[in-house]
């Protein structure tokens, strides 16, 4: 506010924001500090990762000083002719980030399922090993990818629906070119063998504490966007953002809690031992599906298939109550990742009681999402995207009855550490997240870039067809693995000996793996073809734009 | 004053609706998680478990670093079939200085909690260079490397120093010693033998890997993998005692 007041008295004069010159006053010692770090550092992968954020800091401070030499003396007006000017550039960064990732994910995934189908392919090297390709695999998907939508969709949505300009003049800038440079960090970190091992939060103790310093300004862009709204009420859609963004914070701290060996070095001992470290990854874990992949992406839901079926959402009521009772109740099903280990008992009970309970809520979101389309209906025939949203809500529903199903103990002793596990994640992450996630860049893209419509509805139509085939080759290769595996682990002769070695059930998952690695690969292939169509969509001139449309009429 | 329009002070106040969010999420995390810290049924009382020597430890980081949790569970279910697969259940205790623990939660390969002493040195060093060679049908990657890799001895001690900071009962000794019990550890013919016994009473020494000269990370991950769930002897284990 100060700033702007100030700005108008001297219109003449140019004038760095406190923003622009702290910042680039941080990067630049922060380009000293890590070189210093490199040049000391204890090992190799500390070395490069410290250089590597050194080059960045730099480039950050020379980016943010020709940005101001650039820039004309007023910072962009928070309205222009009485209409929000909303801002658009980290979100189209974002979205352009998030398909580069998508891919690259994918990509891994379908490399180390090969690599469980013919083994040859770990190539006997450190960094092509399945060990350090699958938190790779899994950090690109949910972390890269994933959050990578979810931050272009919360800052367009919580744009539009507070009918007002994202707060910060670099801030917004700072969280999406912040957290890819974290992903950066993870990823290359994985191959180099820098992990602490908690699945989906390996990155060490220096990634973590940046990605601690971008998500709090994350937060605070989004909420004090959100308190200078020019709405009475906060969108629903809003709710669960700040829910997962809230929560993703507290779960990020209290697993990590770490104490680094040095801190010229990339390892570190992990603050919790044993059995309450078991608790709190798993606490961590997964809520980090109930709110990332999940709360999150229910927002994209809330904000993108009303929107697509121009139809409001189903019932106001369902989603208050949907809202409170899933953010109460995900908290408490970490411990159903533990049955029958050396986690106490009652632990256990609460975890699977809580998550047969969080069925209801979960369907509650279904419910509504798939609702809304009251009235609508008929626009699944002729709208590819809007189809892609629904089934991507339908799969939701489907894994959030399989998880509470797989959450009961006496299942969860034959599905536990088997495939099965393996299928229903895939089930929620390539159907849920991954199909809600092309169907909000669908509508993405062209709105950010002013286009129309997309380059090619008839692409988007091959795209879910190849990838639904794909995800439905997926999970039903993986449930019929996983259940074999089980069943065979725990098969007895007539004489009450164990029936088959460990190796035995190795060697009867090679046809499914490479059934699942087939999946795999449509699944790629799905988005490559997004990728093209998106890539054409923002190259396309309005004209284009026009025959476009013409021609699916005329289909 | 209905429901629904009571709750619209949540609808209205983004801080007020942070502030629900943050009230309703701690709650399942704290009744959960605070009460393993000091109900004193979560730990078995058990005699034997020890922090792991300075070679296990080194072992125990490459287990971390290539990423063998991802499919080798360390945790051994009370069911039949999994006691009579792989040994005894696993007791909280075994883990009780594990800083991270690795329970794992995938077995594309075997349970190895009681790996530990079932194959020989050998064994292990033929099948992490090339496990096709003793299993033609296994999908483990290879890891030649390990035996052409020496293990880093510079940051033995602070390792050690960084886990008694965590909880780990490091002595004063065994930090100071760290290096010096990291080689003779594995190295049976050495001087230093003596000592380390005495600092680490029971723990196995010998060359893993079978090759003269400095320690190797294969060294260091046998050494770890054949003192899995080896620490606790189960003809003493007190299992009514230790009921919950």
């Amino acid at each position: 506010m100060q700033r702007e007041s100030h700005m108008q008295q001297t219109q003449s004069t140019k004038w760095m924001t406190h923003g622009e010159a702290g910042l680039m006053l941080f990067f630049a010692m922060a380009a000293f500090v890590c070189a210093f770090a490199a040049a000391k550092a204890l090992d190799a992968p500390f070395a490069f990762h410290a250089s590597l954020a050194a080059v960045a800091s730099g480039v950050a401070s020379f980016a943010i000083m020709n940005r101001y030499l650039d820039r004309p003396a007023s910072l962009p007006p928070e309205e222009i002719s009485g209409k929000p000017n909303y801002n658009l550039g980290p979100i189209k960064f974002a979205s352009f980030m998030a398909m580069f990732w998508g891919i690259a994910g994918f990509a891994v995934g379908l490399l180390i399922a090969s690599q469980l189908a013919w083994p040859l392919l770990n190539l006997d090297l450190p960094w092509t090993s399945f060990g350090r390709l699958r938190p790779l695999h899994t950090s690109a998907v949910i972390f890269a990818f994933g959050g990578n939508v979810l931050i272009a969709t919360s800052f367009y949505v919580v744009q539009r629906t507070c009918r007002t300009r994202l707060v910060g003049d670099l801030a917004p800038w700072f969280v999406v070119l912040g957290y890819n440079f974290f992903i950066v960090i993870a990823g290359t970190g994985y191959l180099l063998g820098v992990t602490q091992s908690k699945e989906y939060a390996e990155p060490e103790w220096y990634a973590d504490l940046w990605l601690t310093i971008v998500w709090v300004v994350y937060l605070v862009v989004f909420v004090m966007t959100l308190v200078k709204r020019k709405e009475p009420h906060i969108f629903v859609a809003n709710w669960f953002y700040l829910a997962f963004i809230v929560t993703i914070a507290v779960l990020h701290l209290g697993n990590n809690l770490a104490l680094p060996v040095s801190l010229l070095g990339s390892k570190s001992y992990i603050a919790w031992a044993g059995v309450q470290d078991a608790m709190f990854q798993w606490w961590y874990g997964h809520n980090a599906v109930g709110f990332f992949l999940t709360a999150g992406f229910l927002a994209i839901m809330y904000y993108f298939i009303p929107k697509r079926a121009e139809r409001p959402v189903y019932s106001y009521r369902l989603s208050i109550i949907h809202f409170w009772s899933l953010i109460f109740l995900y908290i408490w099903a970490g411990p159903h990742h533990l049955h029958y280990t050396a986690l106490p008992d009652w632990t256990q009970t609460l975890g699977m009681t809580f998550s047969v309970m969080l069925w209801m809520p979960s369907w509650g979101g279904m419910i509504n999402g798939l609702m809304t389309l009251s009235g609508a209906w008929d626009k699944l025939r002729t709208d590819p995207v809007l189809r892609m949203l629904v089934v991507s809500v339908a799969f939701y529903g489907m894994s959030t009855f399989e998880g509470p199903l797989m959450s009961i103990k006496v299942v969860n002793s034959l599905s536990h550490y088997t495939d099965w596990t393996i299928g229903h994640v895939h089930s929620g992450a390539l159907g849920w997240v991954g199909f809600v996630s092309f169907g909000a860049l669908y509508c993405l893209v062209p709105w950010l870039w002013g286009r129309k419509e997309l380059y090619s509805l008839k692409l988007v139509n091959w795209h879910f067809w190849i990838s639904t085939i794909g995800i439905v080759l997926y999970i039903s290769a993986m449930w019929v693995s996983g259940i074999l595996q089980g069943l065979m682990w725990r098969a007895y002769t007539s004489l009450g000996f164990l029936e088959y070695s460990f190796i035995e059930t190795v060697e009867a998952m090679h046809p499914f793996y490479v059934i699942r690695a087939a999946g795999g690969a449509l699944f790629l292939i799905g988005a490559l073809i997004m990728a093209y169509n998106l890539w054409m969509t923002v190259r396309a001139s309005e004209a284009d734009v026009g025959t476009e449309l013409a021609l699916q009429a005329a289909e | 004053m209905s429901f629904w329009t009571r709750h619209q002070i949540f609808e209205k106040n983004s801080i007020i609706l942070i502030a629900g969010i943050l009230v309703v999420i701690a709650i399942g995390g704290l009744v959960e998680i605070t009460p393993l810290f000091y109900l004193k049924s979560t730990i078995e009382v058990v005699d034997g478990v020890r922090p792991y020597t300075p070679l296990e430890l080194a072992g125990r980081n490459i287990y971390v670093r290539e990423g063998c949790y991802l499919c080798h569970s360390q945790m051994v279910r009370p069911l039949r079939d999994e006691i009579e697969r792989y040994g005894h259940f696993s007791l909280a205790a075994e883990s009780m200085y594990d800083h991270p623990f690795q329970w794992g939660s995938k077995r594309t390969g075997p349970d190895l909690a009681r790996v530990g002493a079932k194959y020989s040195d050998e064994w292990h060093v033929t099948h992490l260079t090339n496990p096709r060679a003793i299993v033609p049908q296994s999908v483990m990657p290879g890891y030649p490397f390990l035996a052409q890799t020496e293990v880093d001895t510079a940051v033995v001690a602070d390792n050690l120093k960084a886990s008694r900071i965590v909880g780990v009962p490091y002595s004063d000794e065994q930090i100071k010693n760290a290096v010096a019990d990291l080689k003779a550890q594995a190295d049976p013919d050495s001087v230093g033998t003596d000592a380390f016994g005495k600092r680490y009473p029971k723990a196995v020494i010998r060359n893993f890997d079978s090759k003269a000269g400095a320690p190797t990370e294969m060294d260091a991950l046998v050494a770890y993998l054949q003192m899995l769930g080896t620490l606790v002897d189960f003809k003493l284990y007190n299992e009514k005692a230790n009921l919950r």
